[in-house]
């Protein structure tokens, strides 16, 4: 097993499987990935394919039942411990007595960060998901789609090196998906995190990534790893060109190789 | 036309009949007290009625209700002070219809006020208020009327106004009694008990084995009756305050430590995973997570304390104690057959009761304003 230094997360025949009531669910069997420094990987693949499971793997949140995984070149729980990276779970999960400036304030209060600093980064992270002016209402007060873009800031306020997202836009409709991708990309390049994320949406996982990764249930396993040749500078018209169509046809059918698959 | 349901429609229609049977008893010598406030005030109750069927009115104000108040006003007066004249005879037919339409006007009022929807934010708020207050005021009217009316024995259950007056006279007595068992016992043991069921509960957070034990045993000593625990803290502790604050801790403590368990298990795995993508620490999670989801476990357990108390306290007197307290005098007072001077002590007891478990309410709104039973009911 061979891990090179700019690997984030490297995973070598990975398979977890839930113990249940009605026998062992295999979610996750015979995954090998490398995620590189700077990588935008996406993950796509039908309901209950492993992507959540996946995630939640490099989170130290479930504990793999067989091969070996390591992110930022430690355990998983090392990695955890060192707050090296930000989840943005399918839900949002927001405290109901914490307003959303307090929400996002909560990892920062748990890092230690000075009141000045943690300041300065909600008005930014409010900013990046346009929650400006927002700050002070509860999470209850606002719609689905606030709730979860007010995850994201939490996610994004404090500096972890990667992000793991969980369908975080999936709730939103297309025009503000949109900004939010155009946001993410930006941030992405700024701050040349790694980015782990899950989405069910072709055209968003083409624009978004240099690497798509196509997943198919029962077991869940790896199918397809694309390698985006699109540049880093994507304007949103990209997604007409042919390249780009052309990348969304080849994730489509890795996507129907697996469903029939199933079949 | 304000549309009325069949029960305020049935309400209006006896408190209408009364008219026919009451004005014949204004010309009787039974009837003593303001009498001619039935006939100033029928003017308006009428004006009112009549003003509350006018058709198309944009904004209608509240007329019906202020027609039932002007009668209540004018009607409720005079059948109490007529009490006075009835001697030992029996009331005469229509003075219990007429006792019966004030009741009818009550119930009117309270549904009217209940059912409607008032534009102006104060007199909804009014009204909010006044549904409580008139439905207690009209219980203690009928309890009154009843047992004079009908001649029940005083020792058996004594008027309202026989109560106020033992309660009036007796203040010194009964503000010792109430510092002693209220400010001394109850609430020092509310706090003990409530306190360390809290902090025992926190302290075995980590220890499943203990938890387990512990919670079996708490449903265990909730069973005890508080009759055979008291006579034992009276020998251990005395028979001053001290031993009635044993029982009291005795009975809060186990609520407290068995809701406060199950409250700081009542987070999301969701919520507790996010805490782990932190590497929060177990006292970061307490306090900013498990702390906070547990405060309506917590606050239900102060609630049910704030009763438990009482009575606990209330009933270890029984037991013994020095020659003050508020179950010491309910008890000689009973055996003196002074039963209005036991009735101004339960008035006491519910009165501190609920004000307390009041107290404790409000302040479990203010903290757990977020929970969704609290933002429901949030309308006013
Ligand atoms: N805690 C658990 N216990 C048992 N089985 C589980 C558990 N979590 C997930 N699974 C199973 O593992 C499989 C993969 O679940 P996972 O949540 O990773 O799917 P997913 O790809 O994220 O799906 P979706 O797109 O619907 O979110 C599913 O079959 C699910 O039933
Ligand atoms: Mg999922």
């Amino acid at each position: 097993m061979t891990i090179t230094p700019a690997s984030v997360v490297s995973a070598r025949d990975l398979g977890l499987t839930f113990e249940t009531n009605d026998g062992p669910v295999n979610a996750l069997t015979g995954v090998n990935l490398d995620v590189n420094k700077g990588d935008f990987v996406s993950f796509i693949g039908p309901s209950g394919c492993g992507k959540t499971t996946f995630l939640r793997v490099i989170a130290d949140l479930e504990k793999p039942t067989s091969g070996a995984i390591t992110v930022n070149g430690t355990t998983p729980e090392d990695a955890r411990k060192n707050r090296s990276y930000g989840y943005v779970f399918q839900a949002a999960a927001l405290y109901p007595w914490r307003t959303i400036e307090k929400n996002i304030a909560l990892p920062l209060e748990i890092m230690g960060y000075s009141a000045a600093d943690q300041k300065a980064r909600i008005d930014r992270t409010l900013d990046l998901v346009n929650l400006t002016g927002f700050g002070k209402k509860f999470p209850w007060q606002l719609s689905g789609g606030m709730q979860q873009r007010a995850s994201i800031a939490r996610a994004l306020a404090f500096d972890a090196d990667l992000l793991l997202m969980d369908e975080p836009f999936g709730a939103l409709d297309e025009i503000v998906r949109d900004h939010l991708n155009e946001q993410l990309l930006k941030l992405w390049d700024r701050t040349n995190k790694t980015i782990c994320f899950v989405t069910h949406s072709i055209p968003e996982a083409v624009y978004l990534s240099t690497k798509i990764v196509v997943m198919s249930p029962r077991p869940g396993r790896v199918t397809d790893i694309i390698e985006s040749t699109l540049p880093k500078e994507r304007p949103l018209d990209i997604r007409e060109s042919p390249e780009f169509l052309e990348i969304a046809s080849r994730v489509r059918e890795g996507l129907r190789a697996g469903h029939s698959y199933d079949e | 036309m304000r549309r009325l349901t069949s029960l305020q429609t049935f309400l209006v229609l006896i408190t209408g009949l009364q008219f026919f049977t009451f004005y014949p008893l204004l010309a009787t010598p039974y009837l003593s007290g303001p009498r001619w406030g039935a006939f100033l005030m029928l003017p308006l109750i009428i004006y009112c009625l009549a003003f509350s069927l006018r058709r198309k009115r944009k904004k209608p104000i509240p007329a019906l209700e202020w027609a039932a108040l002007a009668y209540l006003i004018a009607f409720v007066p005079i059948t109490l002070s007529s009490l006075n004249g009835f001697g030992s005879e029996a009331p005469p037919t229509n003075y219990w219809t007429t006792v019966i339409a004030c009741i009818a006007t009550a119930w009117l009022l309270n549904e009217l006020l209940s059912s409607s929807n008032y534009r102006n934010a104060w007199v909804a708020r009014l009204a909010f208020y006044a549904a409580p207050l008139i439905f207690g005021l009209s219980v203690l009217y009928l309890w009154e009327v009843l047992t004079r009316g009908l001649h029940i024995p005083f020792v058996l259950l004594p008027p309202p106004s026989m109560i106020w007056t033992r309660l009036i006279h007796s203040l010194p007595t009964l503000w010792a009694d109430f510092q002693q068992t209220f400010l001394k016992a109850v609430i020092t043991g509310y706090a003990l008990g409530c306190g360390l069921g809290f902090l025992v509960a926190i302290a075995i957070d980590r220890s499943p084995f203990l938890q387990k034990g512990l919670l079996p045993l708490g449903n265990f000593v909730s069973a005890l009756p508080v009759i055979g625990v008291a006579p034992i803290m009276v020998m251990w502790f005395g028979f001053d305050w001290q031993s009635k604050v044993a029982v009291v801790v005795i009975m809060t403590f186990f609520p407290m430590l068995v809701n406060t368990v199950s409250g700081l298990a009542a987070t999301s795995s969701m919520e507790k995973d996010l805490m782990r993508t932190y590497a929060a620490t177990w006292f970061q999670t307490l306090v900013k997570l498990r702390l906070p989801a547990a405060w309506p476990f917590i606050f239900n357990a102060l609630k049910i304390n704030s009763t438990l108390a009482l009575i606990g306290a209330i009933v270890a007197e029984f037991f013994g104690t020095p020659i003050v307290g508020m179950g010491f005098r309910i008890s000689t007072e009973v055996g003196r057959m002074n039963v209005d001077m036991v009735w101004a002590e339960i008035a006491v007891a519910a009165v501190a009761g609920s004000a307390f478990y009041g107290i404790v309410a409000l302040i479990e709104r203010a903290v757990t304003f977020w929970h969704p039973s609290v933002r429901n009911a949030r309308t006013v």
